[in-house]
């Protein structure tokens, strides 16, 4: 794992936002790295911090200390003309809700060019065209759509336009911030199957924000676990499902509904207690109990996690 | 359970909407008993009609629709007769009643948690005043809102979501009703907090035995609380049976699609199974099968003739051609013959 190619790294990122009175701290010294080609699942509840992370990584939201390097380039921040306009092309975010996302006034073809005609100031109308076409093919549209509305499309056909607009930048790496948490069942499926076969064609990475775990499970190579600003657990999926350490884990695993009725009836949900971490003389770290694995953690814990871990 | 008769029963409904001069046919002849005491699911992607299908039973269609035939019997009364306010009245709340999506526009943001509690209490119990008051407490007590004295003199937006939606249950409950409709309860809320409210809904259900419909998309959530299952497709009720029976035995081949396109059953680095195309236009007429146009392994017969509805045990029922004797075997998707083998170990 370790000798693998590290795209992009966050080295105690914190951001701030003023707020009436003060500064609220949304994110506070987030460490993690993504490698090439993996989707690194970032999971936590609402108002955690995670989409938050994800802005701050395409350059929305300004970050108030750490780095956030992008190949060993330092990308937040003030940067040069040429970084900015290369980590635009080379960053992209698919959002959430594709009823939103999409400017109602304008038809698909702009919509889809729109980032490539700012980054690319000298672009051909026929090759302009050509791309365009090529993205909608990508994604599972037909060419023809380009001259359609959004209101013309369903809530899964909408969230392929706005995964073609992330493509047609051809672009390393994306931000997909719950991508397909505002569509429906029987759609979801049809997006994150696009999701993966875009990977595996393209070799791109993902950032896969999500708040549903099992969602993530399956899709992810590795999932961090974020509560109130801070990353809490990081691990292989399959190891953060089987050996799940900080209790603010085991309580969101706990919680995760499964389409097993016998299987939920005797489920007990465990709730998570912040008040169950002693930190008043023993700080917590960041620290990696087994390969791979990291909590958050102090001293005391941190061996009781190992000793849970080897058993 | 079947032995009983059916605290409210619905035949053949159908429910149409005039839109710009066209007619949309929403429920198109849907059928279903609700037993006394029981938690049902009705499950369904969006458009399929679960929504309408329940606000029927209380008379809160939109403007533009209305009950075109067909009966729900509700205590002797055929309720999908009623046209006037008044008669509504009279089910609305105190016999029946509803628990939204949203916490944070069900309740009313200019007045007091407790006033609009109290509000309910007045119009459904006879309490008035100070004990209409000291009602609206105990209520958000019950629905395990600490403090609860002091929260009543509170405004909604001094609520958490999780926290609102606790109060608009405590409305509900305040009336006294019989069924109470859940559309949707946990959609907008984080999974821990969805865990909470649902464990809420059981244990009131079990203090006060009222009878629950959950109406949801989320097949973790409907294995999590329901007795029953109605799986919903354009308009129609397509399969209905116990947890067990739809969870790991499903006839449908629609249930059989939901249930396979879930990332909970998928192998990780292989495509899950995607149901393709979307839902049919409401506005046309559908002929036979509505889902056999989506449905690779449909049978020639699913596009001629709309199929009854079979019955496959006592409690379980699908409308598919499947059923038919005469219908060639056709085994189910390889996530629901795992579901299904899982069961039979479990059981062995």
């Amino acid at each position: 794992m370790n000798n693998r190619e590290t795209l992009l790294e966050l080295r105690d990122l914190r951001v701030d936002f003023h707020v009436k009175g003060g500064t609220f701290t949304a994110v506070k010294d987030v460490n993690f790295s993504i490698y090439k080609g993996e989707t690194f699942g970032l999971v936590g509840e609402s108002g955690s911090g995670k989409t938050t992370i994800g802005r701050a990584i395409v350059r929305i939201n300004q970050t108030t200390a750490g780095d956030i390097l992008f190949k060993n380039q330092k990308i937040n921040g003030k940067i040069a003309k040429d970084l900015d306009r290369e980590v635009v092309r080379k960053i992209q975010m698919i959002f959430q809700d594709p009823m939103a996302s999409l400017n109602e006034r304008a038809k698909v073809d702009y919509i889809v060019s729109e980032g490539l005609v700012n980054a690319e100031g000298k672009l051909g109308e026929a090759e302009r065209l050509e791309k365009v076409r090529k993205a909608l093919l990508e994604v599972g549209l037909l060419p023809e759509f380009a001259n359609r509305f959004p209101h013309e499309f369903s809530g899964g056909q909408r969230q392929r336009i706005g995964i073609a607009r992330a493509l047609i930048m051809e672009p390393e790496f994306i931000v997909a911030d719950e991508p397909i948490s505002a569509l429906d069942v029987s759609i979801r499926a049809q997006v994150l199957n696009l999701l993966s076969n875009l990977q595996r064609n393209k070799g791109l990475t993902y950032l896969f924000i999500a708040h549903d775990l099992s969602v993530v499970r399956f899709i992810a190579d590795r999932i961090a676990v974020i509560n109130k600003g801070e990353i809490v657990e990081l691990a292989e999926t399959e190891e953060l499902f089987a050996h799940p350490l900080h209790p603010y884990t085991k309580a969101l695993l706990s919680a995760i509904p499964v389409p097993d009725p016998i299987a939920e009836r005797g489920k007990v949900v465990t709730v998570y207690d912040p008040g169950c971490h002693d930190y008043s003389t023993d700080k917590p770290c960041w620290q990696e109990v087994s390969h791979g694995h990291f909590v958050l953690a102090n001293q005391r814990e941190g061996e009781t996690y190992r000793k849970e871990i080897e058993a | 359970m079947n032995d009983k008769t059916p605290i409210l029963s619905v035949k053949d409904l159908v429910v149409k909407f005039s839109l710009r001069g066209r007619i949309l046919t929403a429920i198109r002849g849907a059928s279903l008993d609700l037993h006394e005491g029981e938690a049902l699911a009705i499950v369904g992607e969006s458009g399929s009609g679960k929504s309408v299908f329940t606000k029927s039973f209380i008379g809160m269609l939109d403007q533009n629709g209305w009950v075109d035939s067909g009966h729900i019997e509700f205590e002797g009364h055929d309720i999908a007769g009623y046209k006037t306010e008044a008669e509504w009245m009279k089910i609305r709340g105190g016999k029946i009643s509803m628990v939204f999506q949203d916490p944070m526009t069900a309740l009313n943001p200019l007045r007091k948690v407790g006033m609009q509690i109290q509000e309910a209490v007045e119009l459904h119990t006879g309490l008035t005043g100070k004990a209409a008051a000291k009602e609206a407490v105990e209520m958000l007590d019950r629905v395990g809102i600490t403090n609860p004295a002091l929260r009543a003199n509170q405004f909604p937006h001094e609520f958490s979501g999780g926290m609102r939606q606790r109060v608009v249950i405590a409305i509900a409950m305040a009336c006294k009703s019989r069924i109470l409709i859940c559309d949707e309860p946990t959609t907008a809320l984080d999974v821990t907090i969805q865990a909470q409210i649902l464990k809420l809904v059981k244990n009131l259900q079990q203090d006060f035995g009222f009878t629950v419909i959950y109406i949801t998309h989320d097949l973790g959530v409907v294995a999590n609380v329901a007795d029953r299952v109605a799986v919903m497709y354009a308009g129609k009720i397509i399969e209905t049976g116990t947890a067990e029976e739809v969870f790991y035995d499903p006839c449908h081949p629609y249930t059989w699609a939901l249930l396979s396109s879930l990332p909970q059953l998928g192998v990780k680095g292989h495509d899950l199974y995607s149901i393709s195309g979307t839902p049919p236009n409401l506005f046309n007429e559908i002929k036979g099968d509505a889902f056999a146009p989506r449905n690779p392994k449909a049978l020639k017969i699913d596009f001629v003739h709309e199929p009854p509805e079979f019955r496959v045990s006592p409690t379980h029922t699908a409308s598919t051609w499947l059923l038919d004797p005469r219908a060639p075997k056709l085994d189910p998707p390889a996530a629901i013959q795992a579901l299904k083998a899982k069961y039979a170990r479990r059981q062995a």
